[in-house]
């Protein structure tokens, strides 16, 4: 079906971005096999770094007349496999595509290329005076990355995820050829929305080369509350009474003693209190003080009225760094903590968290392995980790699959979803086509023949 | 035992800007909190309390809004704090600034053991510790790492010196400036900023103090005078290291040994 990247090939990529950036065989450092996780693993056949919109054009047009499979890739912290390109062919990296092009005061909107990092935007965005919502843990993604995988992050109780801050984006189709989707326009009511399409479709329609991004005003004042509580329960049966006290957290977020101290031994960094066994930190942004206060001390005396032993207040640099670098090493600190681990990304209705995060620890008990967990209590997407420690490659294998087995089905119980924003990829496959069923998987087949008749770009991830 | 942990309220931001006329820190409009280094010393305070036994009260030196810092420290777990507020102590320099707290130190009470933090995020002379203990005649331990014991009246300590780390004791009344980083200090609870009361903040002017000379404090007690405050120079420059792992590395090396960071 594919054809194989041949000597030709090698010199025709070679004519496109220049000889250096094209590496064949050993000198391809082996992580480009894989991703974060690690679990799903195959070298590519080439790895070509392209610079420019014309050049991803041209490697494509190559690839779509040779028939060679693509597979994107940003920074590789993916956790689904997508930009692992299983079918070997040609790994298409857009880290050097990482200029910020243009920022438009006027129309409150950032346009990048798609190998601008997360932190890199984040940071740009408040040195003029501009807040970037989308907030993911993994600051060292490519904003390519996040918008393939609609990455959601921890301000997306308040601010929505990376979709609602996708105004335009730039594309090639599978066949060279060079597309722009959406506008940088508030509304749009023109037709089908491709734009939408592209978004989350992690790799598998288009290949992202520009994006117009919306900003918002940066909230000048902001504090967040780590609220302690005596055990998980108590902690996660606060946060619907916390929405529903209508005071808008920028981020809800709950994590347990275990995580914490995970956390504190790989960053070598004590946390601020680790008496308690679980905690839920939120933040509160807005432009005054008296407002941002106002809403911190609803919710702090509403947690108190409700279990929670105290409220202790991050509210300088020094506090918010202390707390939130911490926050953001749990998936590392988890997986330094093991031998292997593999993880699953649910997302179920706000009021259900309780339930689910109930039904992992007695899994765990079940199937006598660590399932530590840490998520957006506020917006129901958990991060929930199966870990290896001892167990042989059979047990591990076996443990694995049932473990995953029962937690997509309570997950569908509750009325959830597979992925709340790590996508769906390689890994999760069989259990989207379980949930969803034959017709919405033979419409999403649908649509990516229709972009993509060659099935050339990321083959066998989502829905094939 | 009885602990005294100084603080000091400093801007909230580290970028303020500076009055290209004046010269002046423009610090209206611009929130406030605890200098992040005195930080470390409430947390080295607190816990020597936890472990051994003890009360530890806060004191700072500012206007009557200082009363903040005092309270945060209330909230962090600290028993009660003092203000020393006058128009006299205004413009006072390091030296001024020592005096000053030497003689509230003196009326507030006698402490076993003093604690800085090692210097200010506005002013960053690391200076005033030193000098405080020099006017109350205690024996000081600058950059200390961690207060390792405390026995026979004597605290045990680990302290920097630049490239050495050093073990010692020193004898209690003392006064130790404690290094930056060296702890996670605790967050302030809710729950005790609710039950503040007055009683948790004094203040104490010049009338309380037993040297009653004017001119020992704020500006005419001063030996130096600030001519001109500036920002630093910012420079802020990408530079990109190409080729395979090897030549990056020693490329970095090479950078990092010619800027002399190694």
């Amino acid at each position: 079906m594919y054809n194989k990247v041949c000597a030709a090939d090698i010199a025709a990529l070679q004519a496109i971005v220049g000889q250096a950036d094209v590496l064949t065989g050993e000198a391809i450092n082996p992580d480009y096999a894989h991703d974060e996780l690690g679990g799903i693993s195959r070298m590519p056949e080439v790895l070509v770094r392209v610079h420019t919109t014309e050049e991803v054009s041209a490697v494509m047009k190559l690839a779509y007349d040779r028939s060679i499979p693509v597979t994107v890739r940003g920074s590789g912290t993916g956790l689904v496999g997508a930009a692992v390109p299983i079918h070997g062919g040609i790994l298409l990296e857009t880290t050097r595509m990482n200029k910020i092009l243009a920022l438009d005061s006027n129309n409150l909107t950032v346009t990048v290329q798609p190998g601008v990092l997360l932190m890199e935007l984040a940071a740009f965005a408040e040195e003029n005076d501009f807040l970037y919502p989308p907030d993911p843990g993994e600051k060292s993604a490519t904003i390519g990355g996040n918008i393939s995988t609609n990455a959601g992050g921890m301000r997306a109780v308040k601010y929505g995820v990376t979709r609602d801050y996708v105004r335009a984006l730039t594309v090639v189709l599978p066949n060279g050829e060079i597309q722009t989707f959406g506008a940088a326009v508030a509304k749009n009511s023109s037709g089908y929305s491709l734009k939408d399409l592209i978004i989350g479709s992690e790799g598998t329609l288009a290949i992202i080369c520009e994006a117009v991004l919306k900003l918002v005003p940066l909230p000048k004042v902001s504090i967040s509350l780590l609220v302690p509580f005596p055990d998980m329960k108590t902690a996660i049966e606060a946060v619907p009474h916390i929405i529903r006290s209508k005071v808008t957290p920028t981020a809800i977020e709950y994590m347990s003693r275990d995580t914490i101290l995970f956390s504190e031994s790989y960053l070598g960094k004590r946390f601020p209190d680790t008496k308690n066994d679980a905690y839920i930190l939120l933040t509160f942004d807005g432009n005054t003080d008296a407002q941002v206060e106002q809403d911190m001390s609803t919710v702090a005396e509403l947690c108190l009225s409700i279990g929670a032993l105290d409220a202790y207040i991050v509210d300088t640099e020094e506090r918010k760094k202390s707390v939130w670098s911490a926050r953001g090493a749990f998936l590392e600190a988890i997986k330094a903590s093991t031998t292997e681990m593999d993880e699953c990304d649910v997302v179920v209705p706000g009021n259900q968290v309780d339930t689910f995060i109930k039904f992992t620890h007695e899994l765990a008990a079940e199937f006598n392995v660590r399932i530590p967990s840490f998520g957006h209590a506020g917006d129901g997407n958990l991060h929930v980790y199966i870990c290896r420690d001892e167990l042989n490659d059979e047990d591990w294998e076996r443990t694995l699959n049932a473990i995953f087995d029962r937690m997509y089905e309570k997950s569908v119980e509750l009325g959830g979803l597979v992925s709340g924003e790590h996508g769906i990829g390689y890994a999760k496959k069989e259990f989207l086509k379980r949930q969803y069923g034959e017709t919405p998987i033979a419409l999403m087949q649908g649509i990516k023949q229709v972009f993509d008749p060659k099935c050339i770009l990321n083959p066998g991830k989502v829905c094939f | 035992m009885k602990i005294l942990v100084c603080v000091k309220q400093v801007p909230g931001s580290n970028n303020v800007e500076v009055d290209p006329v004046t010269g002046v820190l423009k610090r209206s409009g611009i929130p406030s909190k605890i200098n992040p280094y005195d930080l470390y010393g409430i947390e080295t305070a607190l816990s020597l309390a936890e472990r051994f036994g003890g009360t530890v009260d806060s004191l700072t030196m500012g206007p009557p809004q200082a009363k903040a810092v005092i309270q945060e420290t209330v909230c962090m777990g600290v028993r009660k704090g003092t203000v020393l507020t006058d128009r006299k102590f205004a413009g006072a320099d390091v030296l001024a600034t020592a005096y000053t707290l030497s003689q509230g130190i003196a009326k507030c009470g006698d402490y076993d053991l003093i604690i800085c933090g090692k210097q200010t995020t506005d002013g960053d002379t690391a200076q005033v510790g030193a000098e405080v203990a020099e006017y109350l005649g205690l024996p000081n331990v600058s950059n200390v790492l961690s207060v390792d014991d405390l026995r026979d009246g004597r605290l045990y300590l680990t302290a920097s010196l630049d490239e050495k780390v050093v073990s010692l004791s020193v004898s209690l009344p003392c006064l130790i400036s404690m290094d930056g980083d060296i702890n996670t200090p605790r967050l302030p609870s809710y729950k005790i900023r609710k039950t503040l009361t007055d009683d948790s903040c004094a203040f104490l002017t010049f009338a309380d103090f037993a040297d009653q000379n004017p001119d020992h404090y704020g500006l005419s007690g001063s030996a130096t005078q600030v001519e001109r405050i500036f920002p630093p120079e910012k420079v802020s420059q990408k530079h990109s290291i190409e080729g395979d792992a090897e030549t990056q590395a020693q490329a970095l090396y090479q950078l990092l040994l010619d800027k002399k960071m190694l």
